[in-house]
């Protein structure tokens, strides 16, 4: 009797464990993605022996270069990539129904989250999508800190970027620089925020807090500190004949290739498309006011992935001290009371900012129904929020266009004929963020 | 009170002010090019409706005569608790709706795409053929929302499970309806087959 419990409860675990089919599906005919195919394959400058085996091989979800939870299922041909499937969702939280259940002011702490090595970047594009539907202007001051706490943020990703990109291929002083550098970054959000994660500090109709006194000091000093880390950086990796063996030539993707499959962000740019949301006309944030350039290169390779985010942080510091000169004075929220909650002080005095007080944290502002897709460029391509409102406090849809879904989704085309001791440098320099991919 | 009239006020003429650009010449061509399409502007973005059956040609016409290289987003909305919603004139509105937010890398411009879908049949062309990149934000949609896309090569769950059932998007989705371990004693069913 007990044996027969057991039995039929170890029947009912597998089923629970079960994870479906492991096989990797025949695509349908006349839908070769990008990423099938390539089946010759040389070794040593050898022909391989003609055989019809391949082996598949389940890389993930904890091997430690697959940046948290991705599984990939790949087809070898002894050393060679022949085909790769993408297994994601390993991290899917149901943030998007989440969003459902949350008012716009409480929607912030969700959205900051899903790609939590640039949450300024999703907070800002929650919070424009919102602001685009109320239909209010958010005052200069608090557009000039979004934008420099999303420069500071693009520094602080990149620089994650290159530690886990050198750790990823082998040059472990690379990973050390860089999060010595990264920390000095998120030490500067801590101070402006309270929290150097996940901070909740844009808010819709502006931000949680001006920025501390004597920023502008914070903030140099920690400029000078990266571009000193950025010169160290430059000097160990670019030139390293290790490196470059690593990483040039591998790992090609094409521009039409990255544009059929929506690559967007330096993967796209190393392609030669010079595309930048930041110098979109009709950016949110005031990018058109500071100089700075776009880079792009033509190779397409990890090593051109490599240097355009190298760049891209020299870029960056540009902008974060071109804000510290030419940072407005003003508000940092919009004063509209309907959006934003009175200060503290005013609950005492008046009845009207206990009322508005009130209704602000338990229901939440109405916005208007409608719908709206706004974007920014965040340091993995372009973000977009698609938000519908229902005229409720809630949103009716909140939908995140992820930047490391689209990217994630090239990366067959990458791996095609790859070895298998270059898929860890490939997936490194797609910088997927699974927090981001499954949301 | 009177403050938060003007403030509002204010914003409101703001916001109109903001929702007058130029007749998107896209969509004045996209009408010309499908008539039963219903041209609109959402809040100054360009959308357009499309029918199910013109949906992919739609897609195909974008992407070879108009310069939409890229689809940028595609996902799926449930309005099961938002039925009577507004919609354009010329528009039937369904519960589900498929959005495809498309841009041209050419000439910089933007366009939503927007289908309405029917609960009692939710399939709609995939825009596979047209723009590989729909393959992974096709399967998503599916996963979250059932609506399944007719020839997309590979139709699978991407997030969950692959023998998960139910689509947690849907509205009538019940979220915890997953039966959670170790919440009291014989909660379980393996507790309650050790019969304690």
């Amino acid at each position: 009797m007990t044996r027969d419990v057991e039995a039929r409860e170890g029947e009912r675990l597998e089923h629970l464990t079960d994870e479906g089919a492991q096989e990797m599906r025949v695509r349908a005919p006349g839908h070769d993605a990008p990423g099938d195919g390539g089946t010759e394959m040389v070794l040593t400058g050898q022909q391989w022996p003609e055989t019809e085996e391949t082996m598949i091989v389940n890389m993930g979800p904890q091997h430690p270069s697959t940046h948290g939870v991705l599984r990939l299922m790949l087809e070898l041909d002894g050393e060679t990539i022949l085909r790769c499937k993408p297994i994601i969702g390993y991290l899917h939280t149901g943030m998007e129904k989440t969003g459902e259940e949350l008012t716009y002011a409480q929607g912030g702490t969700n959205v900051t989250r899903m790609d939590y090595a640039s949450p300024f970047h999703n907070e800002t594009v929650f919070a424009v999508a919102a602001e685009h539907l109320l239909g209010i202007e958010v005052p200069p001051r608090a557009r000039w800190i979004r934008m420099l706490l999303c420069e500071l943020n693009r520094i602080s990703s990149h620089l994650l970027f290159l530690a886990t990109n050198g750790m990823d291929i082998g040059a472990v002083s690379m990973m050390i620089y860089g999060w010595r550098e990264r920390e000095e970054v998120l030490r500067f959000f801590e101070a402006v925020t309270g929290l150097r994660m996940n901070h909740n500090f844009i808010r819709v109709g502006g931000t949680a807090a001006d920025l501390p006194d004597g920023w502008e000091d914070d903030v140099t000093r920690v400029c000078d500190l990266v571009m000193d880390g950025v010169f160290d950086y430059d000097g160990l990796l670019t030139e390293n004949p290790i490196w470059i063996e690593r990483t040039v030539g591998v790992g090609v993707i094409t521009a039409e290739e990255a544009k059929a499959l929506g690559v967007t962000g330096p993967i796209l740019r190393s392609t030669g498309v010079p595309r930048d949301l930041r110098r979109s006309p009709d950016s949110p944030l005031p990018y058109g006011e500071v100089d700075f350039d776009v880079i792009y290169t033509q190779n397409g390779d990890c090593f051109d992935r490599y240097r355009i985010r190298l760049s891209e942080i020299v870029e960056s510091v540009k902008i974060v001290r071109q804000c510290v000169e030419k940072m407005p004075l003003g508000d940092y929220r919009v004063q509209d009371l309907k959006v934003t909650p009175p200060p503290r002080k005013r609950i005492d005095e008046s009845m009207e900012a206990l009322i508005h007080h009130f209704k602000l944290f338990t229901e939440g502002f109405k916005v208007p129904a409608g719908e709206t897709y706004q974007a920014v460029e965040s340091p993995r391509g372009e973000l977009g929020c698609y938000l519908v409102s229902d005229g409720t406090s809630r949103p009716c849809r909140m939908h995140v266009r992820a930047p490391s879904f689209y990217n994630l989704q090239a990366l067959p085309t990458m791996l095609r004929g790859a070895l298998v001791a270059d898929s860890v440098a490939i997936i490194s320099s797609v910088d997927p963020i699974m927090g981001d991919v499954d949301r | 009170m009177a403050d938060d009239d003007t403030t509002l006020d204010a914003a409101d003429e703001a916001r109109e002010n903001v929702n007058e650009p130029p007749a998107d010449p896209v969509l004045a061509a996209a009408a010309a090019a499908f008539p039963e399409a219903v041209a609109h502007e959402s809040a100054g973005q360009p959308v357009i409706f499309l029918a199910r059956d013109a949906w992919a040609d739609f897609a195909r016409w974008l992407h070879d005569d108009q310069g939409f290289d890229v689809l940028s987003d595609l996902c799926g909305v449930d309005h099961l608790l938002n039925a009577g919603r507004a919609v354009p004139a010329g528009v039937t509105p369904e519960r589900f709706e498929v959005v495809a937010n498309l841009t041209s890398f050419v000439h910089g411009g933007r366009l939503r795409a927007i289908c309405e879908v029917p609960a009692a049949d939710p399939v709609v062309p995939t825009l596979t053929g047209t723009y590989p990149g729909a393959d992974w934000p096709e399967r998503e949609t599916f996963d979250l929302f059932g609506i399944r896309f007719d020839g997309h090569p590979d139709l699978t769950r991407i997030l969950l499970p692959e023998d998960w059932q139910g689509h947690p998007l849907r509205k009538d989705d019940a979220p915890a309806r997953v039966p959670v371990m170790f919440k009291g004693p014989g909660a379980t069913p393996f507790q309650q087959a050790r019969g304690r």
